[in-house]
């Protein structure tokens, strides 16, 4: 049959991403010459870099490894002798101070027998993120998962059941607050993101709308430590006398109001990028409001905002060190106790490179992690 | 209740608007429109671009709002009542010009999600429906695949098996080969006749108009939001009235 189109393709086909050929290793061997030593200045100060590079990696060696001191020996009434560390005068790390202060620094002052409770908690907050992030598991009872395992860290942590001696709050210390106020932010703060980025487009609910946009401006326009400050401070003012809401969960509060405010923007900015016509398909097959945003919107804009969702995650984990300024002794905190003993005062070079491991390590590995899920998640998927 | 209404009087039109107006803030895009559609008719509406044609079929289902008159499909009024909306959503199946397959899902998911989700169909059953409606389209080997790794045309042949999931009595198409390469348009025309063959009311906006001639019992003129002119294919392109049905058809033969 003949046809006639009057308009020609309106819609650009979406290009698959271009492939680039990889240069072999020989044309790399010579773009590496060339860029490097292609005159008689670049010769120059290439060498020169090489050298300061060299001369940095080199003095970090020496210190971190060369000369430093792993141990030191206790004296007869069991106190650590630093005077081996203090004698090097910092021409070589002191690990010592962490060899005899990690468990104050990672546990901070929760009674020393007991420690094994906040360890096995961070086995389980581990344990929780590996499960979360393995496909097999995202199904509807992983929520029971986290439900039963934040329930097991609450009971360990507490104790006062099955034999367990109590332990208050206010002696909780060092990296299970930060993964607690971490883990438990998320949790929380995801959730109400997801409902204030919903209800920030409802434009059929303006007083909801409102009321979201009114939260987010709010939360957004305040720095965390203000919002910690007036939680710990006005808080207690707005509740019943005999009342008393421990400071933990205080700071908690705050900080899952902080990330989520953060969360519903990242979360907005994936469903505006949505394309109409998916909307308008979804509503033609007569899908519910509900329906069209668990099945076609969120499953869509939560993949497209991966990236910056990881990003405010990195940045909200590092930001619950902030707690110190209310008197929680979280990593950073319990980090500052270990070094404020007069036996290793003025090492806090090493303690602050082993907490900032810590953090790394965590930090890293959730930012592998989402390039990994965005790899996993493309594929076969281009649009 | 519509279906008993429907019932019982057989020839109750499958689409009637009753002049309808609606305005884009203060541009004016449907001017007093007035079409009823027979059940089993087979409708396409042409006119040139920002004549209205695409906005008068997306308030059929209620994609866009009109703002007078009524627009009553299958018996029943589109009003604000969402319960309403629901029912004749159900009945009356979508096929748009960039095809908005969702891309998450496979093809198989695709066809499937509104049965089960809006018609709770056990899942086994809206999958043997939806390779049943595949294969109709010719492509039920791409089901395992996502929208992303199919063609143009096999991506609205999808679309079309899509909509025909849901069972609708109505079936609106927004000018779907519009997007589509030449070579593609073929394939999807063809699927588009089939499914007129098979006794399907349709409504479908296009500047294909040989398939217009071949399937059309009635072609609507539109332009600049009114209907101008309508009639049998052979009537309006053999001897079109206005002037304005003239210019459009000398411009579209000048292209061909």
């Amino acid at each position: 049959m003949s046809g006639t189109t009057l308009r020609a393709a309106a819609e650009p086909v979406p290009a698959l991403a271009g492939t680039v050929a990889r240069p072999r290793a020989g044309g790399r061997l010579i773009r590496i010459r060339t860029t490097l030593f292609g005159g008689w200045l670049s010769t120059a100060i290439t060498l020169v870099l090489a050298y300061l590079l060299f001369r940095i990696a080199w003095s970090t060696i020496e210190w971190g490894v060369v000369r430093a001191v792993w141990s030191v020996p206790y004296t007869a009434t069991g106190a650590p002798d630093s005077t081996a560390c203090k004698v090097l005068d910092h021409a070589g790390a002191c690990w010592a101070v962490i060899a005899d202060k990690y468990r104050l620094i990672l546990f901070g002052v929760y009674p020393y027998e007991q420690q094994w409770r906040p360890l096995i908690c961070v086995g389980l907050f581990v344990a929780l993120y590996v499960v979360s992030a393995m496909r097999m598991f995202w199904r509807p009872r992983l929520a029971g998962i986290w439900a039963a395992t934040l329930l097991a860290i609450g009971v360990l942590m507490w104790g006062g059941v099955l034999g367990l001696p109590f332990v208050p709050q206010d002696q909780w210390g060092g990296l299970p607050i930060t993964l607690i106020l971490f883990t438990f932010g998320i949790a929380l703060a995801f959730p109400l993101a997801v409902f204030v980025a919903l209800g920030r487009r409802a434009k059929s609910l303006p007083g909801v709308r409102v009321l979201c946009i009114v939260y987010v401006e709010l939360i957004r326009g305040v720095p965390l430590i203000s919002l910690l400050y007036m939680s710990n401070e006005m808080f207690p003012l707005f509740l019943p006398n005999g009342v008393n809401v421990d400071s933990l969960l205080r700071a908690q509060v705050a900080v899952i109001l902080f990330a989520a405010a953060y969360l519903a923007e990242v979360v907005r900015g994936g469903l505006q990028a949505l394309p109409r016509g998916q909307v308008e398909a979804a509503d033609a097959l007569g899908l519910s409001y509900w329906q069209r945003t668990a099945q076609i919107e969120l499953p869509q804009a939560l993949r497209l905002v991966i990236p910056p969702l990881v990003n405010t995650f990195i940045g909200f984990f590092k930001d619950t060190s902030l707690v110190v300024v209310i008197g929680l002794i979280d990593l950073l905190g319990a980090g500052r106790a270990a070094f404020a003993d007069p036996v290793w005062s003025g090492f806090s070079p090493e303690v602050y490179i082993f907490i900032a491991a810590i953090f790394f390590a965590f930090c890293f590995a959730m930012s592998r992690y989402s390039r990994a899920l965005e790899r996993n998640l493309s594929a076969n998927r281009n649009r | 209740m519509s279906q008993a209404v429907a019932a019982a009087i057989p020839n109750l039109p499958a689409i009637v608007l009753d002049h309808v107006d609606k305005w884009f803030g203060a541009m004016h895009v449907l001017r007093d429109v007035s079409l009823t559609v027979a059940q089993k008719e087979r409708v396409v509406v042409c006119g040139p671009s920002g004549s209205g044609k695409s906005t008068m079929i997306r308030c059929i289902n209620r994609l866009e709002t009109h703002q007078k008159g009524h627009i009553t499909v299958d018996g029943t009024e589109l009003t604000d009542d969402t319960r309403a909306l629901d029912t004749i959503r159900r009945e009356v199946g979508m096929v748009f010009q960039s095809f908005n397959l969702f891309p998450h899902l496979t093809i198989l998911e695709n066809c499937t999600l509104a049965p089960i989700w809006v018609r709770k169909m056990p899942k086994r059953d809206a999958e043997a429906l939806a390779m049943e409606y595949l294969t109709r389209v010719r492509i039920p080997e791409q089901a395992k695949k996502y929208p992303g790794q199919l063609s143009g045309g096999q991506q609205q042949r999808v679309a079309i098996a899509r909509a025909l999931c849901m069972r609708p009595k109505i079936m609106l198409f927004d000018e779907p080969t519009s997007a589509l390469d030449p070579e593609m348009i073929k394939e999807v025309l063809d699927t588009m006749i089939g499914l007129a063959e098979s006794g399907m009311t349709m409504v479908c906006v296009t500047h294909e108009m040989g398939f217009a001639r071949q399937v059309a019992d009635r072609v609507v003129f539109m332009d600049r939001g009114e209907i101008v002119e309508q009639g049998p294919p052979s009537e309006l392109f053999g001897s079109p009235k206005t002037e304005r049905l003239k210019l459009f058809l000398s411009q579209i033969l000048r292209r061909d």
